[in-house]
């Protein structure tokens, strides 16, 4: 006679065992992943705001500083979120073996997944927040929204986690990534409005940006900063949860194919 | 249920291989079972499939009653993986190691900390729990991913080729390690391809082949059924080597070559022979049934 005792799916227990692993792993190289992730986007931010800025002086309606300070949020939640996610993803499945020992403990792959993924955004909530505050040191001035600020960059970080787990997932070696690097990450990374607007751009690079999910992350923070725009925001925070969603689900199905023989 | 693990007709295909080919299996709850075989058996893949990360094509499983592979993971919160290929996290140290699993097999918070002593003392580390991983020695990353699936107390533990690539002396020490679990009354599935191993510490022995179970049974009944009591072994050039073989099958005995030697089976009071006589052992049965020498 079978027993029946069953657990079911995305349990706590499960996600925070995952998470415990992922944090005090993390305590052994934060300080390197830190450096990276707040060092990489305040050199842009510099290099940009007053090399280019010395050029230009407002970029649509704003002061391009402002402009540039606020849009590498959205950057920084990408570098921060998709290629860690990618990197250790594979390190993890081909080289340390390390899902083969937690998905013999109760634990599934879809659960850890998204336990992984979480935490790769709420890395992403914090990094994404120190190019703004180097920005405000340099003369952005603080706003009230700013505070949502963390949100959005987890939520669009949690996307891009995902998606760098799919990609791993997809990976056959490590050198693959190339493509998805060059091919898809740094275009979407350029035509996002980060460091000019879309709107001066012709048709075809426009619609390519509204389907960036980097495009609606750079919108919804700089909205956030300077004052939302209603149904417009909406709009972008609807294409970042759906961004998010297909993401965490096309990361599952295909780790999954990967890990479950 | 008098079972720890059950395996009915287990059919698992890699595109044209198929690496388990209709294996029966069975676990008495308070033994320890060897899974023999030489590499390439299809044991990797019938361990994995207890712990459902691999999904047989066919067939039933069920491991502490629990029907594989849509309760998998009941039965895994309460069994123990002990894995062939080392996955501890290298920058991490012993005890830390040790809380990531403590967590991930769901240890209640006021029990981790006594089972990571438990864990600790198991394992002969305590005097190392600080050290990183990638500081340890073969023996002690070993006892360590012993010790690591012991956290919870499981009534069943899996162990794929626990001592494969360690020294003779370190696998005496792990065997003391896997006897001590056995005499606790642990339920042990072990894989192994060393015959000494599955010997010393396991009640029944299956000895698998292309994915098969070729023989089933206790350690020495299996070598007084397929071996007989005592084996003559004849040393000689390979022409001499190859007389004696049409000899020995002539009179209807088995026989089977250990490089410079040919060992004559199954020839109890057979004195016309002329070689050195010693006990048969469970390699000799392994060779016979599997036509596989060992590595």
């Amino acid at each position: 006679m079978a027993a029946t005792r069953r657990l079911g799916r995305l349990e706590p227990a499960a996600l925070q065992g995952v998470m415990v692993r992922e944090v005090v792993n993390f305590s052994s190289f934060w300080r390197s992943s830190t450096f990276s992730s707040t060092v990489d986007p305040t050199i842009y931010l510099l290099a940009f705001g007053f090399g280019f800025g010395s050029l230009v002086s407002t970029v649509a309606g704003y002061d391009y500083v402002d402009f540039v300070g606020t849009g590498i949020v959205a950057t920084t939640v990408l570098f921060s979120g998709a290629f860690p996610a990618m990197y250790s993803t594979f390190v993890k499945y081909e080289f340390q073996h390390t899902y083969d020992a937690i998905l013999a403990a109760p634990v599934d792959t879809e659960e850890l997944v998204t336990a992984e993924a979480l935490w790769i955004a709420a890395r992403t909530g914090v990094y994404g927040c120190v190019p703004m505050l180097v920005a405000v040191v340099f003369g952005l001035d603080p706003s009230w929204g700013m505070l949502l600020v963390p949100g959005i960059a987890a939520l669009a970080g949690f996307g891009w986690a995902c998606f760098g787990i799919f990609i791993a997932a997809k990976a056959k070696s490590i050198e693959s990534f190339s493509y998805w690097q060059s091919g898809l990450l740094t275009p979407m990374f350029l035509v996002a409005g980060t460091f000019f607007p879309l709107d001066k751009l012709p048709t075809w690079a426009q619609v390519l940006g509204n389907v960036n999910p980097l495009f609606h992350c750079v919108e919804l923070v700089r909205h956030a900063v300077f004052g939302f725009e209603g149904w417009e925001d909406i709009g972008h925070l609807a294409f970042l949860m759906g961004f998010a969603l297909l993401s965490w689900r096309l990361a599952i199905r295909f780790m999954e194919r990967k890990l479950i023989l | 249920m008098d079972c720890a693990i059950s395996m009915r007709g287990v059919v698992k295909r890699f595109g044209p291989l198929t690496a388990v080919d209709g294996l029966d299996l069975d676990v008495r709850f308070g033994t320890c079972v060897g899974l023999l075989g030489p590499n390439g058996a299809g044991k990797s893949t019938t361990m994995k499939a207890l712990t459902a990360q691999v999904i047989a094509d066919e067939g039933e499983l069920e491991v502490l009653g629990y029907r594989l592979p849509e309760d998998s993971k009941q039965a895994r919160a309460e069994m123990g993986v002990v894995p062939q290929l080392d996955n501890l996290d290298v920058s991490l140290t012993v005890e830390q190691n040790l809380l990531v699993f403590a967590h991930l097999y769901r240890v209640g918070p006021g029990e981790r900390k006594a089972a990571i002593e438990r864990a600790l003392r198991l394992a002969n580390l305590g005097d190392r729990r600080n050290s990183k991983v990638d500081q340890l020695s073969g023996g002690m990353r070993r006892r360590l991913l012993i010790a690591r699936a012991l956290l919870h107390e499981p009534r069943l533990v899996l162990l794929d080729e626990p001592t494969v690539g360690l020294d003779p002396q370190v696998r005496q020490e792990l065997w003391a390690l896997i006897d001590r679990l056995r005499s606790e009354g642990v339920s042990i599935l072990m894989s192994t391809h060393y015959i000494e191993e599955a010997e010393r510490l396991c009640d029944t022995v299956t000895i698998m082949s292309h994915g098969k179970a070729v023989a089933i049974g206790a350690p020495q009944a299996l070598i007084r059924e397929h071996a007989g009591a005592e084996a003559i072994e004849v040393y000689g050039p390979p022409a001499r080597l190859t007389d004696v073989e049409a000899a020995a099958r002539g009179r209807g005995w088995r026989t089977r070559r250990t490089g410079t030697s040919v060992s004559i089976l199954h020839s109890n009071g057979a004195t016309d022979l002329d070689g050195e006589r010693r006990v048969t052992n469970l390699e000799d049965v392994f060779v016979l049934l599997t036509g596989e020498e060992i590595t």
